[in-house]
């Protein structure tokens, strides 16, 4: 089963750290990142610019407009995210509370759609 | 009904298929040569051979993680020379004798590297074969490798199918130390041997079609939609916990042997039932996976044919496979058994199930695999939906549910037993589940229950539910269709299939 972990961040939270907390947070991000690919576990996943780089896509009559920013403005935004192949949602909460964010903002843990069904 | 689709069965998802289309395109390694039609039965005797070309250098050097990727790049290399310079006279000996000269290469650069008195076992010259460039006709040495015939005493486990009856091509070395009494076959010795309790069951499933089926790791990639390198690292790691578990390429120990057969029948089970999902054109590559599924059970059937239920599970393989051209509508919409256009049912594999179900039932220790078959085959004597033998079918899902008791069946068993006795008895029937652990908050309990509320004419009630059920299914063809039974309530003039 697919899950995405959606990593959640707060400049107020984010700011508040100290050099080596970052540096830190950075190593353990890393250290779960190449224990999960040994595993088979890792799908794919990547890190996001600051929402400021954020362009908001809009189509009203056919036409698209454009605004600079993130779509919604909120105290903590996505900063990034891991697709991880799993056997249970069990495990998948597990990898999500190892990922030093959920510790100082919050990681939320969403199962993936899959392409195939059974007819019913 | 179909097949119960195992709660926490690990499931693919969307969102990988253009990269997985794409791997799948040339990254199988095995190039089309003349035509595809020779492509195709070059990569079937390939895959044949594989299992027992392992089996052969697997019961000489032991070492299972490397003789699989030894064995891996032999059947590469097969596929790329043999289109231009012919298949050779004896495919498995040359197979064997390329295999075995990339294992020992292997060997010898790392010996090479390493301290050379720990290798000089690994470097005994009496265990290397003769160099040279392999060509047509079996090495010497390979023969002697193979020689020995299957053993002709019986099983070791009776009730799990008598005696095996071995292939006559099979290398089986019966005679070998610790191997006496096992009328052997590599194809089923690897198979349970990859079904080892020490991995979970989606390694299980990974290593199956690697070392069993002989595909390669980017078609197993491409089939369950994931990179071609998180593939890789899963297979290593399976083969390594199966070589820290102490495990053998040989007999399973005795007391083993009954939970092995029913593990490696659940992964041949959760091969065919991975394809079986796929729902339109883009996935066909995991669609063969069905086929895969059925080539396996059917050696394994041929090895154990007094063995019930893998003539079951073979035959439900066929009855659900058969009804695979309408299940889906052009566009991957799922269409209900009861809808579904009974003329596009594969005739030739209903009739194949239908027969093995029959001629099973009467002779083997019933078992949840036939009872499953017997139900497909009681659906596919009906010419019409309408035409089903409903009570007959209630009465298996009985005996099914006293065997194999499982939430799975008794939702199927509520939707049988509401066409015998009403949709109030099935809603009866289903009502305890709501507090199981196992289907509590699962998309088909609360698909059921919508279908049986539908029944019973609580159209709010059913709408509600078919609305839950399409927020909790994560399968985009279901809730797609679950979205449409909702609409159709409200709107009956909203068509059936979008």
């Amino acid at each position: 089963m697919k899950y995405m972990l959606l990593i959640y961040s707060s400049p107020a939270t984010w700011d508040a750290l100290t050099q080596a907390e970052r540096d830190e947070l950075e190593r353990a991000h890393s250290e779960l990142y190449y224990e999960l690919v040994r595993s088979g576990e890792w799908v794919g996943g990547n890190a996001l610019a600051d929402p400021s780089r954020s362009v908001g896509v809009r189509v009203r009559d056919g036409v698209p407009v454009t605004t600079d920013g993130p779509y919604v403005e909120v105290k903590e935004h996505l900063a990034g995210y891991d697709v991880v192949d799993c056997e249970s949602l069990e495990r998948a909460l597990e990898i999500a509370a190892r990922i030093p964010d959920a510790a100082i903002c919050g990681v939320e843990v969403r199962p993936i759609m899959d392409v195939g069904g059974m007819e019913m | 009904m179909d097949p119960p689709r195992p709660a926490g069965q690990p499931a693919t998802a969307a969102g990988q298929s253009a990269t997985a289309a794409g791997q799948s395109a040339g990254g199988d390694g095995r190039p089309a040569a003349a035509g595809p039609a020779a492509a195709a039965s070059l990569d079937e005797l390939l895959r044949g051979l594989a299992p027992r070309v392992l089996g052969a250098v697997l019961r000489r050097y032991g070492d299972f993680d490397r003789t699989e990727d030894a064995v891996q790049e032999a059947l590469l290399a097969a596929a790329l020379q043999w289109p231009g310079e012919g298949v050779p006279r004896n495919p498995h000996g040359w197979l064997v004798t390329v295999a075995t000269r990339r294992l020992t290469d292997q060997w010898r650069s790392e010996a090479a590297r390493r301290d050379r008195e720990a290798n000089a076992a690994a470097l005994d010259p009496a265990t290397r074969p003769a160099a040279g460039t392999p060509s047509a006709g079996a090495p010497a040495a390979d023969a002697a490798l193979t020689g020995s015939g299957p053993s002709a005493t019986g099983g070791p486990d009776a009730a799990a199918g008598g005696a095996p009856a071995g292939l006559a091509s099979s290398a089986g070395s019966a005679s070998s130390a610790g191997w006496a009494g096992w009328a052997v076959d590599d194809t089923l010795t690897l198979l349970l041997l990859c079904c080892h309790e020490a991995l979970s069951p989606a390694s299980q499933v990974a290593l199956t079609l690697r070392a069993v089926a002989g595909l390669t790791t980017a078609q197993i990639a491409s089939a369950f939609l994931v990179p071609e390198a998180t593939m890789t690292r899963r297979i290593t790691r399976a083969k390594r916990s199966i070589a820290e578990a102490g495990a053998r390429f040989g007999p399973p120990p005795d007391g083993d042997y009954g939970a092995r057969m029913q593990a490696a029948l659940h992964t041949l089970y959760l091969i065919f039932n991975e394809g079986y999902t796929a729902t339109s054109g883009d996935e066909l590559h995991r669609a063969e996976l069905t086929g895969e599924a059925i080539r396996l059970t059917r050696q394994v059937h041929r090895l154990l044919p007094a063995d019930g239920e893998v003539a079951g599970l073979l035959a439900l393989m066929l009855l659900t496979e058969a009804r695979r051209p309408a299940r889906t509508t052009a566009d991957g919409a799922l269409v209900p058994l009861a809808e579904q256009d009974r003329s596009r049912w594969d005739r030739a594999q209903l009739r194949e199930g239908i027969d093995l179900i029959t001629a099973t039932l009467p002779r083997a220790l019933i078992g949840p695999y036939q009872l499953q078959a017997a139900i497909a085959a009681v659906h596919a004597e009906a010419a019409r939906a309408e035409d089903t033998d409903w009570p007959q079918i209630v009465a298996l899902y009985q005996l099914l549910e006293r065997r194999a008791p499982n939430p799975m069946v008794t939702l199927s068993q509520a939707v049988a037993v509401a066409e015998v006795r009403g949709p109030r008895a099935g809603l009866e029937l289903i009502a305890p589940l709501a507090r199981d652990d196992r289907i509590a908050g699962h998309h088909r309990l609360t698909a059921v229950r919508a279908h049986l509320l539908e029944l019973a004419g609580d159209t709010a009630a059913a709408h509600a539910a078919y609305q839950l059920a399409s927020q909790q299914t994560t399968s985009r063809p279901e809730q797609r269709y679950l979205r449409g039974r909702a609409a159709r309530l409200v709107d009956p003039q909203h068509p059936q299939r979008p």
